[in-house]
């Protein structure tokens, strides 16, 4: 196709026009029309001065960075931007492909500075904007007027959906603007201050935090008005307070210093200093508290499932977590794992009553499948959150011999993974002479049922050493 | 507002203000859902600025400045005469969500003194955290102080609700620690840190939430005798074993109702700048403590110019740096030139012969960084050894914008 040197002139609608200009560039870059023989303007009826384009033209391939630029840059009021930016995609489309990687070039440098123009506007209207408070019939609404310094209003409405979903929400600018009613995004004209409410009764209290944060003792306007120029000013009720604040601050940083160092009017609080120290919980049923307290530091459980048993007991058995039934119940090993370690203590010769038994997680995590809570295995950091848990119950309870039953009690008694199979018996644990055997949950899953007897025997033997060790 | 709330708020502010800290980025990206409250972008907004020139980002309140420690530099310390308030839970809650709601705040920085123990005092800041999340569906920034005396279970659970954690170092020697902050101890500061760090790395391997933001710390500066590079040592330190995300530095200041062992002057704010611009070089630049410290005398920065002009002026030898050839570490080292503007230069030299008039499009302190750099149509000659250099580039004496 030849190149079209004719003068175009093509019409954009007034403010931000991204489709119009993605479909002048379609039909301007299939002609293979020159920059300089394209004139863009704004505001008129496109019928009366503008060149029609085919609407067929086929869609430009950009760099992924010239369509971001593009969307900035198009938020500008400079009446230049469009030229600009199409000078910028003629020669990215005839050679240059790689243009944005010279930010060093003038026409990149221009449009790179234009477009963190509309960055800092963008964060400024995310930052600087005041919603206030109207109480209706349906519920709160919040309405905020703003005024942008360039035609940003439409690119800062996901940010604003995104952060105030729930909310009923209007954003008014002189140039349009936009409500959310929870469910959809509606844009509408131009709208005055006087459209706005006039206040909020959480405004003075929000003052009384920008005055009290201030520091006097380091008065620095002109780095204050570098992030937030007076122009904002006027729509931020706290800035009614700048002024009293400049003029107080070296009263107040004066008085500060010439005051001579106090002497303390209190004299030092020595039960109270005592009692401070003495936070530790000194029963099981204390930290039992704080534990339920605490609630699931993994996802699901009803309820906390402390350990239970005597103070003093010989034996501490220390399991993964809680199952289906413990959660229920609130009540350790009482479910079919529960039921077998019962079964195979008797069998050692070990008084299920006389030991104590826990877990090294202290809630149920699941994962739920239809109507069935299925066992999900704690994670090593999830395992961690509750060692602080196990420790000192341990530290209460006092155990002779503790005993890890599988991978996860033995990862939280000794803060190590460490295969079971292979430390399998006698091994300190922290500060404890420990033993370290299967979970009974092991012996429940394997599928041949010879195999399963020779590790209920080998389970139970493993039991009975533990109990000659502390007989 | 409720006036007993209001009266409550501007003490619990005024006695939260000497906390540097009030950044709110580094949170994973989040929404709110259908019935929640807020989101997080990534990189933090300053929702104002008050007229000392800092960030209003957070909600950054006590919930009660009662306080049994007594550490001297402290306005909060038991034994000063200030003026005493406390929260309730709810009062807080109610706070950040109203103040959230009319986009006034990005989140919450909830910091405490210590009343009755803290184990108490921590329950109570993780009861505001957990009432936001759980009853509110808060998606805001929460940024927790952890009281390193609590018991180790409740940090466990302050990662949960947190985007950050921080503990203040306060002091950088255990000797000042002990004189100043006799309640507290470098040992199990050290130890809440590490326990967190170890935390946050486990939860991020398990792509789980825990502090996502990660932790920061806070140095009070001048309030005793450590020199900078005694400061920057420890921060170096705390980087490299707890990877904290930042360090801040606190210009020891005036407070009301001093307390008769701390320095009668404060030390000059354009110290704490300099700390600042030096940790700054230790993160991002490439820049050991030791050459950061060999810029200024005796351990302390020199404060008349940046901690990277003062290297560059003491070793010339170094430079000049030519903008086509150089490599990134060295066009790093160029005082003027930012890791943005470096960045710039090296995706555009790979395309083109750099003139000066293009780096000056690639960064805008083209003034201190010409002397030590070429360019195709530059060379600075002998514009580096001339003794007067520094003399041209020492920043003419005004007051500087501490967290520009």
């Amino acid at each position: 196709m030849m190149a079209d040197s004719a003068l175009r002139h093509v019409v954009l609608s007034d403010g931000a026009d991204l489709d119009g200009f993605r479909r002048a560039v379609r039909a301007l870059a299939s002609a293979r029309v020159s920059p300089d023989a394209v004139v863009f303007m704004t505001g008129a009826a496109p019928d009366l001065f503008g060149d029609s384009f085919a609407a067929d033209a086929p869609p430009v391939a950009l760099p992924k960075g010239v369509g971001a630029l593009i969307a900035s840059v198009v938020c500008h009021r400079d009446p230049e931007r469009y030229a600009l930016l199409y000078r910028l995609v003629f020669r990215v489309l005839n050679g240059e492909r790689a243009l944005l990687e010279v930010p060093s070039d003038p026409l990149v440098h221009r449009l790179d500075l234009m477009a963190r123009t509309i960055r800092r506007d963008l964060h400024k209207m995310h930052a600087f904007l005041r919603f206030r408070r109207v109480a209706g019939e349906e519920g709160e609404r919040f309405v905020a007027w703003f005024e942008p310094d360039h035609f940003i209003l439409e690119a800062t409405a996901q940010f604003f959906i995104d952060r105030f979903r729930s909310l009923d929400w209007t954003i008014l600018t002189p140039v349009g603007s936009m409500r959310w009613d929870r469910l959809s995004l509606v844009y509408g004209p131009p709208a005055a201050r006087e459209d706005a409410p006039a206040g909020d009764r959480f405004e003075e209290g929000w003052r009384d935090y920008y005055e009290s944060t201030f520091n006097p003792a380091r008065v620095n306007p002109k780095a204050m008005r570098a992030e937030m120029p007076k122009k904002y000013w006027r729509n931020m009720p706290e800035a009614a307070s700048i002024t009293a604040l400049i003029r107080e601050a070296p009263g107040r940083m004066a008085g500060m210093i010439d005051r001579e160092a106090t002497m303390p009017a209190k004299r030092k609080p020595e039960r109270a200093l005592e009692a401070m120290w003495d936070q530790e919980p000194k029963t099981l049923a204390a930290l039992n508290a704080v534990i339920a307290a605490a609630g699931p530091l993994v996802p699901g459980a009803t309820q906390a499932v402390p350990g239970e048993g005597p103070v003093g007991a010989a034996l501490a058995f220390v399991g993964e977590q809680p199952g289906d039934q413990e959660d229920l119940q609130g009540r350790p090993f009482v479910g079919p794992a529960g039921q077998l370690l019962s079964r195979a203590l008797r069998e050692a010769g070990i008084d299920r009553e006389a030991a104590y038994l826990t877990n090294a997680v202290k809630h149920f995590k699941f994962e739920e499948r239809g109507k069935r809570r299925i066992h999900a295995k704690p994670t090593a950091g999830e395992v961690k959150h509750y060692r602080p848990f196990l420790m000192k119950e341990l530290a209460l309870v006092r155990p002779r011999l503790v005993v890890a039953l599988g991978a996860t009690a033995l990862l939280a008694l000794s803060g190590k993974a460490l295969p079971v199979t292979k430390v399998r018996g006698p091994l300190r644990l922290d500060d404890y002479d420990g033993y370290v055997t299967v979970h009974p949950s092991y012996l429940l899953r394997i599928p041949d049922e010879a195999e399963k007897r020779r590790a209920y025997a080998a389970f139970v033997d493993d039991l009975s050493r533990i109990n000659a060790m502390v007989a | 507002m409720d006036v007993l709330l209001s009266r409550k708020l501007r003490i619990l502010a005024d006695a939260a203000k000497y906390d540097a800290s009030c950044a709110s980025s580094g949170a994973p990206k989040r929404k709110a859902g259908r019935d929640g409250l807020g989101s997080t972008t990534g990189a933090g907004i300053c929702h104002a600025y008050t007229p000392d020139g800092r960030c209003v980002s957070l909600l950054k309140i006590l919930l009660t400045n009662y306080c049994l420690y007594d550490c001297a530099y402290c306005v909060n310390r038991r034994s000063s005469n200030v003026k005493r308030a406390k929260f309730s839970v709810e009062e807080v809650v109610t706070l950040t969500v109203e103040f959230y709601k009319r986009n006034y705040i990005e989140g919450l920085f909830l910091s405490s003194g210590i009343i009755k123990t803290p184990d108490h005092t921590m329950e109570e800041m993780l009861r505001v955290a957990k009432s936001l999340r759980q009853e509110h569906q808060f998606r805001g920034y929460i940024h927790l102080k952890t009281i390193p005396e609590a018991s180790p279970w409740l940090i466990e659970q302050a990662g949960l609700w947190a985007d950050r954690l921080s503990i203040n170092l306060e002091l950088p020697t255990a000797d000042s620690l002990a004189a100043l902050a006799p309640e507290k101890s470098g040992p199990s500061i050290r130890g809440a840190m590490a326990q967190m760090h170890e935390r946050i790395v486990e939860a991020k391997e398990e792509k789980r939430r825990f502090s996502p933001a990660g932790q920061s710390t806070q140095v009070i500066v001048g309030a005793d005798a450590t020199t900078d590079a005694d400061v920057l040592r420890t921060s170096a330190s705390l980087y490299g074993a707890y990877k904290l995300k930042r360090v801040y530095y606190s210009a020891f200041s005036p407070i009301p109702d001093s307390s008769a062992i701390l320095p009668l002057k404060p030390p000059p704010m354009q110290r704490e700048n300099r700390l600042y611009q030096a940790d700054w070089l230790l993160r991002y630049y490439g820049f050991g403590v030791e050459e950061i410290a060999s810029g200024g005398e005796e351990g302390m920065l020199d404060l008349a110019v940046d901690p990277k002009l003062a290297w560059a002026l003491k070793n010339r030898g170094q430079f000049p740096v030519d903008v086509n050839t150089g490599s990134r570490e060295m066009l790093l080292r160029v005082p003027g030139l930012g890791a943005r503007a470096v960045d710039r230069i090296v995706s555009a030299r790979r395309h083109t012969n750099l003139r000066l008039a293009d780096v000056a499009r690639l960064t805008s302190s083209l003034k201190r960084a010409r002397a030590f750099l070429t360019a195709t149509d530059h060379h600075p000659r002998a514009q580096l050894d001339a003794a007067a250099l520094r003399e041209r580039l020492v920043e003419k004496p005004q007051q500087l914008s501490l967290f520009g």
